[in-house]
């Protein structure tokens, strides 16, 4: 393998993560709802990912327990902002320091601890190609899944009744609701979906990124998804070619202290972050396009009347 | 079963200053079943949490150093979100007021006078504002979001630090500790009673909060932020800037948290080193909502979970549970603080049956 498709690899492992929390988000976001907790989701999915592979030694059952743990958490956001109508922004910010603080918590007996690798699963004939085959074929399974969710979510958002249902949520939950449409109900599986996609990025940390248990592993990743929402404008294949060129970004650190270069470590690791900032300047600073794309929606309460 | 919410008329005046008390109680309801789970006795647990911190004079000005930087960070921030600009990076604006303040005592070390420590808190409060105006520059003008900006900069501003005491402010006789020479005498905020390490940081956020308060209750600029906080449109009507809200709020809130750190680094620490909060800047959001966003709450608030960072480090000690309980505890009150609020502006009517539905009628 030579080096450029050695990074390539590593710049698809760095970008998974970030694909599947924005995805979810995404679908999220779609319904109405803003769910800052991303960060939180990731890194509960990312300990209980880690706990239940290292309980059962499978980390097929850890990738379940990571979605579930994800869904089960996002849920605790769901009652708060859709039943009880609290505020959305406050309340994603208290579903990460709740997360941080109890998977610190739960990973505590997990610190040192070699984790199990997922392993990769080669697909037969393609993974022969040469160049594609080992990037994209010879892959675990998170990643296969990653493509499966992406390619699902635009199907169903643009092509399907219910995903027309789900934006005409989001677009207006006046109408969704006198159409007939269960805003809250919609709302709480959107809602769950992004729990379970964050959670499954989690679990893409602590089984495949870096196989072990580090204190708050998730660095932001969760903060960058939501980001990466923003950057593609609330659609599927944008949010991939975002994700992809975070990935890169975030992994060019690590090769270019590989390759020696004289710039201090900590520069190179705010550079992610900073490229954060620089694209959601480049993405809103057009006020009109940012009206138009922003689900109408978003972020604001649905009680309905009776 | 179901849960209906009914819009009360009015704002229940007994829930706006019951909410934060029950939130309190259920946090601690579920601390103690927590604590079960870890098999420790509840009652015992919760009172080395809660109780032993207050019982010694020591502690009480570790309450006090603790509280400082919270109630100092949370009054900012209350005057942000009442505005509706959610700046969340105030952890990031508290280094970067520590690292501003530290010029002096760290680069300028051979210059003595009594004039550095003034000097150093109005340079701390300055780098917290400044660093604010970043995401209040970006979202009044170019439109950014500023939950997502002010956050990544925390990221930039703890690498930042680290980089600073590591390289060029690391202590030349420090053993290649990455940590800043330590502050001379004229550049420590000193303490307020002889009894303990407290310093005058609390004094700084009890002043702060009442300010604050005193500007939210009686003046014009008060009005202001809450008028274009709960409507943008009547605010523009009443002739108020939103862009100028936004610099104002932001600027504030980081010259606050600035403040805290200055003091922090100041008075507690006298150094500069990798890392310099357990996290104040994200907890003081808490403190804020549990507060209720209002500057005399937040000072009550602030206490509360000045004891939860003591209470961890007594559970540690005394009960063998990790410190970590102390995240847990600080999330689940936030949790419950956002929950109660809603019995606030709503009544809660829970439905068992599936008919039951029926029975409740009005609302509007």
């Amino acid at each position: 393998m030579s080096i450029i498709e050695a990074i390539l690899l590593t710049v698809i492992t760095a970008s998974t993560p970030l694909v599947l929390a924005a995805v979810g988000e995404l679908v999220t976001e779609r319904s109405g709802v803003l769910n800052l907790g991303v960060e939180g989701m990731m890194i509960m999915g990312a300990v209980c990912a880690f706990a239940a592979t290292q309980l059962s030694g499978s980390p097929y059952l850890g990738i379940l327990a990571g979605i579930t743990s994800g869904a089960a958490f996002s849920l605790l956001f769901g009652f708060l902002t859709l039943t009880l109508v609290a505020n959305q922004v406050a309340t994603g910010l208290a579903l990460t320091i709740l997360g941080l603080g109890v998977s610190g918590m739960i990973g505590e007996s997990f610190v040192g601890v070699s984790g199990i690798k997922l392993q990769p699963i080669g697909i037969p004939i393609l993974s022969g190609v040469p160049y594609i085959g080992p990037l994209l074929f010879r892959q675990d399974i998170i990643f296969y899944l990653s493509i499966a969710i992406i390619v699902g979510v635009n199907w169903f958002l643009f092509k399907s009744r219910a995903g027309l249902r789900l934006r005409s949520v989001g677009d207006s939950h006046a109408s969704a609701h006198a159409l007939g449409i269960n805003v809250i109900r919609t709302r709480y599986l959107a809602v769950m979906f992004g729990g379970a996609c964050a959670g499954l990025a989690g679990a893409q940390l602590s089984l495949v990124y870096t196989p072990q248990w580090v204190e708050n592993m998730s660095a932001g990743r969760g903060w960058i998804a939501l980001a990466l929402v923003v950057f593609a404008s609330w659609r599927p294949w944008r949010l991939v070619a975002g994700g992809y060129l975070f990935g890169a970004v975030s992994i060019s650190q690590l090769h270019a202290q590989a390759f020696g270069i004289g710039i201090p470590s900590q520069f190179l690791s705010a550079l992610p972050y900073l490229a954060t900032v620089v694209v959601l300047i480049l993405i809103s600073h057009n006020r009109r396009t940012t009206l138009i794309n922003t689900p109408a929606s978003l972020g604001k309460p649905f009680v309905p009347d009776r | 079963m179901r849960i209906e919410l009914e819009k009360r008329p009015n704002i229940s005046t007994l829930f706006s200053i019951l909410s934060p008390f029950i939130a309190l109680v259920l946090t601690i309801v579920v601390g103690a079943i927590m604590f079960v789970l870890l098999g420790k006795n509840p009652l015992n647990a919760l009172y080395s949490f809660f109780v032993e911190p207050l019982l010694e004079v020591w502690s009480l000005h570790e309450l006090a150093i603790k509280a400082a930087p919270l109630i100092l960070i949370a009054v900012g921030l209350s005057v942000c979100y009442r505005s509706n600009n959610w700046n969340i990076g105030a952890e990031g604006q508290f280094i970067m007021g520590a690292i501003a303040g530290s010029i002096l005592p760290v680069v300028f070390y051979e210059w003595h006078s009594p004039l550095v420590l003034p000097l150093m808190l109005l340079m701390g409060m300055l780098g917290g504002a400044l660093f604010a105006g970043i995401p209040a520059f970006l979202k009044a003008h170019l439109n950014t979001n500023e939950i997502l900006t002010s956050l990544m900069l925390v990221y930039v501003a703890q690498l930042f630090l680290d980089w600073l005491v590591r390289g060029p402010w690391r202590n030349p006789g420090g053993m290649n500790f990455p940590e800043t020479r330590t502050f001379s005498a004229e550049a420590i905020l000193p303490e307020m009673l002889s009894s303990g390490r407290a310093h005058w940081g609390f004094a700084f956020a009890i002043i702060a909060a009442i300010l604050v308060w005193f500007m939210m209750r009686y003046t014009l600029k008060g009005f202001e932020i809450t008028v274009l906080g709960q409507s943008e449109r009547a605010g523009r009507f009443a002739g108020f800037s939103t862009r100028k809200m936004i610099w104002f709020s932001m600027m504030l809130s980081g010259a606050c948290a600035g403040l805290a750190g200055i003091s922090e680094v100041s008075g507690a620490i006298q150094q500069l080193r990798p890392v310099i909060s357990p996290g104040y800047g994200f907890t003081a959001i808490i403190v804020a909502f549990l507060g209720r966003l209002n500057p005399l709450g937040i000072i009550a608030a602030g206490l509360v979970l000045a004891l939860t960072y003591l209470g961890g480090e007594a559970a540690q000690l005394s009960i063998g549970v990790s410190e970590k309980v102390t995240r847990v505890f600080q999330g689940l009150l936030l949790f419950f603080v956002l929950s109660c609020d809603t019995l606030i502006h709503y009544r809660i009517r829970v439905i068992w049956s599936k008919l039951g539905g029926t029975t409740v009628e009005g609302g509007r």
